[in-house]
């Protein structure tokens, strides 16, 4: 499975809705998802992938990691994985 | 000062998933206590507890509640609906301002701790769950149950280890008496039966590898429980004004503290928490039929607490009867005097009492009508609820049929 396809995979799960449901333009309002999700979406993120995301919830935008849409967190995690794999 | 009264009463034990099936259960004089199963079993010399066995919380919770409620919490839940459903009350506007909820537990959220800190230690994890805080917290499962019934009122957690849930009935009696509340959602919960758990527990040294023999000579310590029992505390006014079913009424409340030791028991302080609740009553002490026991089952506790009811009640202590039912449920610590209270409704409202089970031989230290082995139809007018704490925290209730 792809990166794009797992995270929806764990957005879905988190939003609780079908991954037919999300697309790349989805953010995390338009499906539901609240700071708490998030957090929790991150986790899943970091289990799945053997990453460490950079994601600080008091700060969000502060963060060197863009949550802002389902594309941002593909491409965030694309170059975490390129920079803590290689 | 107010009259308090019980309106909704809920459980989740060893013995049953609700009121009925748990007050059938100590009426046959059931024992809820087996072989414990979970991870890691085999390395406790202690392999029997009191488990909640064919509970699939799966069933009962989605995916997103079970990754906030800890074992702990979705006892407390399960035992809150069903005391809620049956007091028929609902909370919006003003009655959900002067509602709220006091639960007791000693461990809280003890399994979220334990699999984190095993995951972390022992399998070298560096990440956990967002959520292990504010599933493991002790005001977890309070918290949840005034989310899901908004009770807006003064809602917070006690923790007296083995007297918890007692010390959280007392409270929400005390403020429902003051006029403060309307109603309140109290009890306890404890779901320690996990490896780290009962390892701590191991290492104390006062725990049965066999049975729970509360009074009996042959006692060899206590059994470990897990469960919840909620209930729901109400104004008397507002209940009979609403013709709310009465499951009894709250009469009095005492807590002493021992301040001697630790772990062993003070025979003072037990029978001043004893007294204590009889005069805040204003019953007098022949009026007392029956008393749910601490009684653990360990050498300690059962020959103090006797003799503690034994100066409390003088000549009238081989008229009343006490019973353990820590025998059947095992004891849930910091949920423990909320199951318990559910033997003294049955014998305040059916006239049974329930038995002190595993009974096998008079110790002559524990010289009181025991209730050995079987329960016992009698009609009783008042009865009492102790509690002892490690601690020397010692909590009693007095109750009566309205």
């Amino acid at each position: 499975m792809n990166v794009k396809d797992k995270v929806i995979e764990i957005v879905a799960e988190q939003a609780m809705l079908e991954p037919s449901d999300i697309t790349m333009e989805s953010t995390p309002e338009s499906i539901g998802i609240d700071s708490l999700g998030l957090v929790e979406a991150i986790f899943a993120i970091e289990e799945a992938f053997d990453i460490s995301v950079p994601f600080n919830a008091n700060a969000p935008e502060e963060s060197d990691f863009d949550i802002s849409s389902v594309a941002t967190i593909v491409a965030g995690i694309e170059r975490l994985i390129a920079e803590q794999k290689s | 000062m107010k009259r308090v009264v019980i309106t909704g009463a809920g459980t989740i034990n060893a013995l049953g998933q609700d009121v009925a099936s748990t007050q059938e259960a100590m009426r046959e004089g059931r024992c809820g206590i087996g072989p414990l199963e979970f991870r890691d079993v085999e390395r406790l010399t202690v392999r029997i507890g009191a488990q909640v066995k064919g509970f699939e919380p799966e069933s009962v919770f989605n995916r997103q509640q079970l990754s906030l409620y800890d074992r702990f919490t979705q006892f407390t839940l399960i035992a809150a609906r069903q005391a809620v459903a049956q007091s028929g009350l609902t909370f919006h506007g003003e009655m959900a301002d002067r509602s709220g909820v006091v639960l007791g537990t000693s461990g809280g959220g003890l399994t979220t701790q334990d699999e984190n800190y095993r995951a972390v230690y022992e399998e070298g994890k560096n990440r956990v769950h967002p959520f292990v805080v504010p599933k493991l917290m002790n005001n977890a499962a309070a918290s949840h149950v005034s989310m899901e019934f908004n009770l807006r009122g003064p809602s917070f957690t006690v923790a007296t280890a083995c007297a918890s849930s007692n010390h959280a009935m007392g409270q929400a009696f005390q403020m429902i008496r003051s006029g403060m509340c309307t109603a309140m959602i109290t009890g306890g919960s404890e779901a320690m039966l996990c490896f780290g758990g009962v390892k701590a527990w191991e290492g104390l040294r006062v725990m049965s590898r066999d049975a729970c023999r509360p009074f009996s000579a042959t006692r060899n310590g206590m059994v470990q429980g897990e469960g919840a029992g909620v209930f729901v505390f109400e104004d008397y006014d507002h209940a009979r004004a609403r013709g709310a079913e009465i499951l009894g009424e709250v009469l009095g409340f005492a807590m002493t503290s021992d301040a001697a030791d630790i772990v062993m028991p003070s025979k003072q302080g037990a029978a001043r928490a004893i007294s204590g609740a009889l005069r805040d009553a204003q019953v007098d002490r022949t009026r007392v039929g029956y008393i749910n026991a601490h009684g653990t089952g360990t050498a300690a506790n059962d020959k103090t607490e006797s003799a503690a009811v034994a100066d409390v009640f003088g000549t009238h202590a081989d008229d009343l009867m006490i019973s353990s039912t820590k025998s059947m449920h095992g004891h849930l610590i910091g949920g423990t005097g909320a199951v318990e209270l559910l033997a003294c409704l049955m014998a305040l409202n059916d006239g049974i009492i329930a038995p002190t089970i595993g009974y096998e031989e008079p110790d002559p230290e524990c010289a009181l009508d025991v209730v050995p082995n079987e329960a016992r139809e009698r009609e009783v007018d008042v009865v009492l609820s102790n509690a002892f704490a490690f601690g020397g925290l010692n909590a009693v209730l007095a109750l009566a049929r309205i």
